[in-house]
């Protein structure tokens, strides 16, 4: 038994399969193939939810991605736990688990409809006009009031499971609509050879022609017209078909975003596939057919449960072979309400009556409803509704009279007519246009390579939509280069007996405004008629503060069913036309798509690629801790058995000034600069010069950009006349050959000069200490290592471990020392013949800790620390760097900037604690006078600060106002529990004459 | 994200192959040392920010690694060319030229 | 003015709430006014009320070329925070954080400023120097900021993920308390309906095409799509669209216009406690009180007026997102929309006079300028009442691209607005 409501031989559900489900805890069986909302409906059970605001009781409404009620948590598992799902649009599965949201304790008796009583108070915006005193109470106690009342589901609080994937496609043809049109232009379009893809967001192609029984296409029912062509339509390689995927967002230069669902239907999803997939197409044309959403009617009381759109119970009927109701009323203005009638009438359901408030009706649908024996009250309307968890009677009365007449129904549906679906073309960027005949915003006037067609730009005849399709289609193949396009037959026969004419916009008859009656607008957020003539009233004359002032077409629906009545309601309470008042835009996504859908392969391991160094499994087998620095993982410190970070690093420290020390240096940039204007070209780049550097010699630079702050640094070797080595810090690697590309390319074109990256090329092996040479020595071939040879700052090619070498002699760390580059395949075996070697000297590997330590002692800036963009070569100490006799620099005319030469700016020091054994933290302010009252005048800040186990104190480096006028000053640093009392004194704690390096 | 054809690789590519670089056709003076504080001023931050056709520059970063120019209508992102640098700055003639082809295609 | 209170309200209630007023008049523009504001945003309204307030001048007219509170005050993501690193920056938004405090109060209307806390998360040895170099600092200017270790940031927002394995741990977070969030539309709309109260005529769907100029250069009033309208002082709050207004005096401005996008999710009952600011991988986060989750990162890499943005950068802010919350992986985006930001070459805003007598500019604000708007309006009002800065904005002058005394947040900080 798959359900009471459910009719025997109606549908095209399989009766064998039935599927156990829950909701709500309790216990039903349904159909494969069935919605939540269908299954439910089936089962007798009409309420679904609790409303946004007011808390009423409410019931589906519809039977697509438009449902602005039946919102559910659906929960598969205790991390797979998924809230506001549309209960229309989940496919139910054996064992599927549905709760129902925002109540409590329960959907029937919910405490939270206390709200609906104090609704006289709770109309639009109230929340502007109160809560304001006492001041602190609105975040104390409305505020938290209003936030628990208000929300929809549960957030999941575990970790998502479920992966995502993504695709990124091309295509000549996108066709956004699986119904009689979309299917029409897909395939007359493929029969072109264009390539094609064609998504619809329901588990089925065929639209309306998956309800609309009374359609026959060439002796077919609709049904199997649109089965036969999306069978061809899947037999082309050229085609891609999409179903359960929706178009979500229309973006820039014809990029189509879709969202293809393909586990949430599946009782038991393969564990590789992913959840969804997002699919990110350029599409050379685009063709919308989304076919059209049919309103409500806005009348007192239209939301009660078992009120639902009529062409969604003639869709439960012929789709599920469900019965909505088992006394059901229809309130219309529109033709296509009576189909629905009709079916269910000769379903054996009973249909007391149905009122449409239009004066004049079709003839053809008052003789059937004769033939079927049912009454048709015209020129009335349902004023109100009876009935407390499901509607329980309606009140029928003439139009323009409030005598009424008492109907008992189970079941109302409505219809308002049809609103042409707007969404992604809106999304285009293009405005909808109004037509005043047929009261409808039409997609005419597209900005982007694209066409609207079918239901969505208007056309209800199905034989216009089926040749307007095809006729948009060959346009488009012919616009694609198509030279003779083959033919595409149109259906020759096409029967249907039911249209779509007749609409209502607005308020219906006594829902007016002085009708103090909640006839419901937007039901997702309780938005009533008397609502928006609030707004009017209180000056909100643009549809955008109308919509925000009441929030009409703002919730998870974006209003789909809502919207042209909100504006009809504001345009009549303005006194204006509907156009003049104009629509709000709407909004990517059309529905919404999970985050991650979105973040798809970027989530866990993948969210940011991690760069290992080629030693990175050396540092890891020395015990090494990292840190990250950027996208890389750096050795940070080295600790031994027993050695927290503190004691490591002073061991490391005093270890490289006394034995030596091994680092990998391989995450700094190197670029090499080739050419005849290579050191032109550097000339150009940096503040020093390069041309008068010899070759073999190498020489620290700075770079600044044309504003004269430092960008970046780093030490430059020159290989040859026209060949130069550049290295940079290891974050700006990628700006800077970015920058010099620049500068190449488009302001010295005429420089005969190539610039390569290099950075993965070469391994960097660092060996720093008065051991460095003895321990490199013996690897190393062709290079006379002594000082007399190659001095401090020079750089030889030679051969290392038998591996070619660019080897500098260089320190990071005021000790003697060399950087061995070598390519970065014999990195690691390079290493370990170095390290083995060094170990035999007591030499450490160490970390990235200890080097900031070490050339922190020596004052050695590091570009990010002791800069921040607003520090130039100047303030940074490194004055003797920037070249006086170039005539061209980059920077070399913002260093002259009046602010840049002014007296008292911050300027690099050292500091020194009065306690020794104080560090300072980096980041602290530095003041004058420590008791002055706050706001203080901060003087700068420490940009870096360490113990120093070789000085025996503590140290710190300072970007201090004035500060090489205040050397000896005593300065504070005032922290919440103490002031610090600091030394100004030189950047250089040890080796002031840098002896060491020589050595 | 925007569909930009490389002038040198002449072919259509997605925006995320390609970096931003500012405006177009910003000259740095020659005699940069001499320049006084207003056209030092105007060279490094007075930008023209155009509401209407703009004149840009992209870096195939992803792609050739070269800089070229770009003429794109900001107020609907519609790209109407793209250039080689050092190529001079197209004419409104040539630009609306541009346009109207680029209409003819869409239709 | 008829006030609002709860006893208003109660009493509006028996009758169907048929007795309110207009919240601001929509008058035909007269001749001339005193003074005209090009740009019905918060920074714009806020500007005309406290010039009506505060300093006297009735005769104020704000003229907006689409409805207001429909820029960038309409568009943001509503974070409020005073945190900023330079005392000129600190001294600007801190003026406004004490000004939100009552702000509802002294325009009856119900901003709902709500100090949920800013927190500012690091995760990595650079983030902590920096954000404890904003700690420091705020201090001593008297800013709160405080500093917290992971286990702290977890405490004060449950959901963040502080574990050791994830791709960027947190190692510590800058809190400020009184940093949080407010209605932002509530903030065009009391300021709108307390400035007309005062006299201000609010002129919407009014186009501005030209500024006038007197024989001696100075301001003489707009062109419009309404007609000329004099002015003897002419404010522009133009926000992405200033370049574009100011070329009209032939004033040229160091500004950029940038799409800048936000999100918010789908409803959900309370998970979200506060604000949360990621610089190193690009978010923040909050929660309405309608249960969104309200998401915005940078702008898109090129200048636009094509209010937009790209699926890509959506894309990108949702991984950071993820990242630092894994839980919200299955919670769905709902809504994603687009502004356009002006932005300086040092981040920082222009509020000052300009080389046009009479024409005062309030601009640059970026990404950032929701937090500031009461501050700002009241600093901007002063200058155009007093043809001269208030200490406050002093420092944020068109000059200061001459000499180069940039007030640098992004090249100090490095963090988001």
């Amino acid at each position: 038994m798959s359900g009471l409501y459910r009719i025997a031989g109606k549908g095209r559900l399989t009766p064998a399969k039935t599927v156990a489900f829950s909701f709500d805890g309790k216990s039903y069986t349904g159909l494969e193939g069935d919605t939540l909302a269908s299954a439910l409906l089936a089962n007798g059970i009409v309420l679904t939810a609790r409303s946004f605001k007011y808390h009423r009781p409410r019931g589906t409404m519809t039977e697509g991605s438009e449902e602005p009620n039946s919102m559910v948590g659906v929960h598969r598992d205790t991390a797979r736990q998924q809230p506001n799902v549309r209960a229309t649009m989940q496919e139910i599965y054996d064992g599927f688990q549905a709760v129902s949201q925002n109540r409590w304790p329960s959907l029937s008796f919910d405490i939270g409809s206390i709200n609906s009583l104090l609704s006289p108070l709770f109309v639009a915006g109230f929340y502007y006009k109160t809560f304001m005193w006492p001041r602190v109470a609105w975040e104390k106690i409305y505020e938290p009031k209003i936030r628990a009342a208000a929300g929809l589901g549960l957030s999941p609080t575990e970790q998502d499971p479920d992966h995502y994937a993504n695709k990124f496609a091309y295509a000549d043809l996108v066709v956004v609509g699986g119904g009689p049109a979309g299917l029409s232009a897909a395939l007359a379009a493929a029969k072109q050879g264009v390539s094609v893809i064609v998504c619809d967001e329901n588990a089925e192609f065929g639209g309306a022609l998956l309800y609309e029984n009374d359609v026959e296409i060439d002796g077919k029912s609709g049904y199997d017209w649109a089965k036969d062509i999306e069978s061809q339509l899947a037999a082309m390689d050229n085609v891609t078909i999409l179903p359960r995927t929706t178009a979500f967002g229309y973006y820039a230069h014809n990029m189509i975003g879709l969202c293809e669902r393909i586990t949430d239907h599946l009782a038991v999803p393969d564990a590789d596939s992913p959840r969804e997939r997002l699919w990110q197409i350029r599409a050379k044309k685009v063709i919308i057919a989304q076919g059209a959403i049919e309103r409500h009617l806005v009348f007192a009381n239209n939301d009660r449960p078992g009120i639902m759109m009529a062409s969604a119970a003639r869709s439960y009927l012929n789709k599920y072979g469900v019965a909505v109701g088992s006394k059901i009323g229809v309130y219309t203005a529109c033709d296509s309400a009576y189909a629905a009638a009709f079916d269910l009438k000769e379903a054996g359901v009973d249909i007391p009556v149905i009122v449409d408030s239009r004066p004049d009706v079709d003839p053809m649908l008052l003789e059937r409803a004769r033939e079927l024996d049912l009454t048709v009250q015209t020129g009335h309307s349902v004023i109100d509704t009876t009935g407390k968890l499901r509607i329980s009677g309606i009140k029928v009365a003439k139009n323009g009279q409030m005598a009424n007449t008492k109907y008992d129904v189970d079941a109302l549906l409505i219809s308002g007519g049809w609103t042409p679906s707007l969404h992604l073309y809106s999304q285009s960027r293009a405005k909808p246009v109004w037509d005043g005949e047929v009261k409808r915003f039409l997609p005419e006037n597209p900005v982007q390579d694209q066409v609207s067609v079918g239901a969505c730009a208007g056309t209800d005849d199905l034989s216009e939509v089926i040749s307007d399709a095809q006729s948009a289609a060959l346009a488009a193949a012919k616009s694609l280069g198509v030279k003779k396009p083959k033919k595409v037959s149109a259906p020759t026969e096409i029967n249907s007996l039911y249209g779509h004419s007749g609409d209502h916009i607005g308020s219906s008859h006594g829902a007016g405004a002085d009708d103090a009656v909640k006839a419901f607008v937007d039901y997702q957020h309780d938005v009533v008629a008397n609502d928006i003539r609030l707004a009017v009233r209180e000056g909100m004359r643009s549809i955008e503060h109308v919509k925000r002032f009441t929030t009409t077409g703002m919730a998870t629906d974006q209003g789909k069913t809502s919207n042209l009545h909100g504006l009809a309601i504001a345009a009549d309470g303005l006194g204006k036309e509907i156009p003049q008042v104009g629509l709000t835009t709407f909004r990517s996504p059309f529905t919404p798509v999970s985050f991650g859908t979105i973040v798809n392969h970027g989530a866990g391991d993948l969210f940011d690629p991690v760069r290992r160094t080629p030693m990175h499994d050396w540092a890891v087998a020395q015990g090494a801790v990292f840190e990250d620095v950027g996208q890389w993982k750096r050795g940070w410190y080295f600790p031994q058995a027993g050695e927290d970070m503190h004691a490591s690093v002073n061991r490391e420290c005093k270890t490289v000034r006394e034995s030596a020390g091994v680092f990998d240096a391989s995450t700094l940039g190197k670029i090499e600069v080739v050419g005849p204007d290579a050191a032109k070209f550097l000339d150009i780049i940096y503040t020093n010069a390069w041309s008068t550097l010899k070759v073999g010699r190498c020489r620290y630079g700075i770079m600044t950009h044309e504003d004269g702050f430092i960008f970046d640094d780093g030490v430059v070797g020159r290989l040859a006349e026209d060949r130069f080595h550049v290295t940079t810090t290891t974050g700006g690697a990628a700006g800077v050959l970015n920058h010099m590309e620049d500068y190449l390319q488009t302001e010295f074109p005429e420089l005969d000069v190539w610039l390569t990256s290099v950075s993965e090329q070469w391994g960097v092996i660092a060996v720093q200490g008065p051991k460095a040479r003895d321990i490199i020595a013996p690897l190393v071939e062709g290079i006379d290592l002594s000082t007399e040879s190659m001095p401090h700052m020079s750089v030889r090619e030679g051969t290392i471990c038998g591996v070619p070498t660019r080897l500098f002699r260089m320190s990071f760390t005021g000790e003697m020392g060399y950087e061995i580059n070598v390519p970065a395949d014999y990195a690691e075996s390079v290493l370990e013949a170095v390290w083995a070697n060094a170990q035999k000297y007591g030499a450490c590997a160490y970390g990235t800790e200890a080097m900031h330590v070490l050339r922190a002692e020596k004052g050695y800036i590091i570009v990010g620390q002791e800069t921040d963009g607003s520090i130039t070569p100047h303030d940074a100490g490194l004055s003797w760097a920037v070249s006086k006799k170039k005539t061209d620099f980059v920077g070399i005319r913002g260093l002259m900037r009046d602010d840049l030469v002014a007296e008292g700016r911050k300027q690099l020091v050292g500091l020194k604690t009065k306690d020794p054994k104080v560090v300072l933290e980096e980041g602290a302010q530095i003041v004058a006078d420590p008791n002055q009252p706050i706001p203080m005048k901060m003087l700068g800040h420490v940009t870096s600060s360490y113990w120093s186990e070789n000085c025996g104190h503590s140290i710190a480096l300072a970007i201090v106002e004035g500060g090489r006028s205040k050397m000896g000053d005593a300065l504070y640093v005032p922290m919440i529990d103490r002031t610090i009392e600091v030394e100004v004194v030189d950047t250089v704690f040890v080796d002031q004459d840098g002896g060491r390096l020589n050595g | 994200m925007l569909y930009i054809r490389c002038p040198y690789c002449e072919e259509y590519r997605p925006e995320i192959e390609f970096r931003h670089a500012g405006e177009a056709h910003i000259v740095r003076p020659t005699n940069m040392a001499e320049i006084s504080a207003d056209e030092m001023e105007e060279f490094l931050f007075i930008r023209e920010n155009k509401r209407g056709i703009i004149f840009e520059r992209w870096r195939h970063i992803h792609g050739c690694g070269r800089f070229f120019n770009c003429v794109r209508d900001a107020v609907t992102d519609q790209i109407i060319m793209t250039y080689k640098s050092g190529e001079p700055k197209p004419s409104d003639a040539e630009i609306e030229k541009a346009i109207l082809a680029l209409k003819e295609e869409q239709a | 003015m008829r006030k609002y209170s709860i006893f208003a309200l109660a009493r509006e209630a028996m009758r169907q709430h048929k007795g309110w007023e207009e919240q601001w008049g929509s008058p035909e523009p007269k001749s001339s006014y005193d003074v005209i504001i090009i740009g019905a945003g918060g920074h714009g309204l806020g500007t005309a009320y406290y010039l009506a307030k505060e300093h006297g001048i009735r005769n104020i007219a704000v003229l907006e070329k689409s409805w207001l509170g429909g820029g960038n005050t309409g568009r943001n993501t509503t974070v409020i925070r005073s945190n900023y690193l330079y005392d000129e920056s600190a001294g600007l938004y801190n003026h406004a954080l004490n000004m939100w405090d009552n702000l509802s109060q002294d325009i009856n209307y119900n901003v709902m400023y709500s100090a949920r806390g800013v927190m500012m998360v690091a995760h990595n040895v650079h983030d902590v120097q920096v954000l404890k170099r904003h700690v420091h600092a705020n201090r001593l200017n008297g800013v709160q900021n405080e500093w917290l270790s992971p286990q702290e940031a977890k405490e004060f927002c449950p959901p963040l993920n502080i574990s050791k394995s994830c791709r960027y741990p947190i190692m510590g977070a800058a809190l400020q308390r009184k940093g949080g969030t407010a209605r932002h539309d509530a903030v065009a709309w009391g300021y709108a309906r307390a400035a007309s109260d005062l006299g201000v005529d609010i002129i919407q769907n009014c186009e501005v095409t030209g500024i006038r100029r007197a024989a001696d250069g100075s301001v003489a009033g707009v062109e419009t799509g309404k007609g000329f309208i004099g002015a003897k002082k002419v404010g522009v709050v133009a926000a992405g669209n200033t370049s574009h207004i100011m070329q009209m005096a032939d004033v040229r401005m160091p500004l950029e216009s940038f799409p800048l996008q936000a999100l918010v999710s789908e409803p959900l009952k309370p998970i979200f406690p506060c604000v949360v600011m990621s610089n190193s991988v690009h978010t923040y986060i909050s929660q309405s009180d309608k249960g969104e989750l309200v998401i915005g990162a940078g702008t898109d890499q090129y200048t636009s007026y094509a209010p937009n943005g790209s699926l890509h950068i959506t894309n990108h802010n949702l991984e950071a997102i993820c990242e630092l919350f894994p839980i919200f992986s299955r919670v769905k985006m709902m809504r994603t929309w687009a502004g356009t930001v002006d932005v300086t070459p040092d981040r920082s805003p222009i509020l000052a006079k300009t080389p046009v007598k009479g024409l005062y500019v309030n601009c640059g604000w970026g990404t950032g300028g929701f937090k500031a708007t009461p501050g700002s309006a009241h600093v901007f009002a002063h200058t155009i009442a007093n043809d001269a800065p208030h200490k406050i904005n002093e420092f944020f002058t068109l000059e200061r691209f001459k000499t180069g005394r940039l007030v640098d947040e992004s090249a100090a900080a490095a963090v988001a607005h």
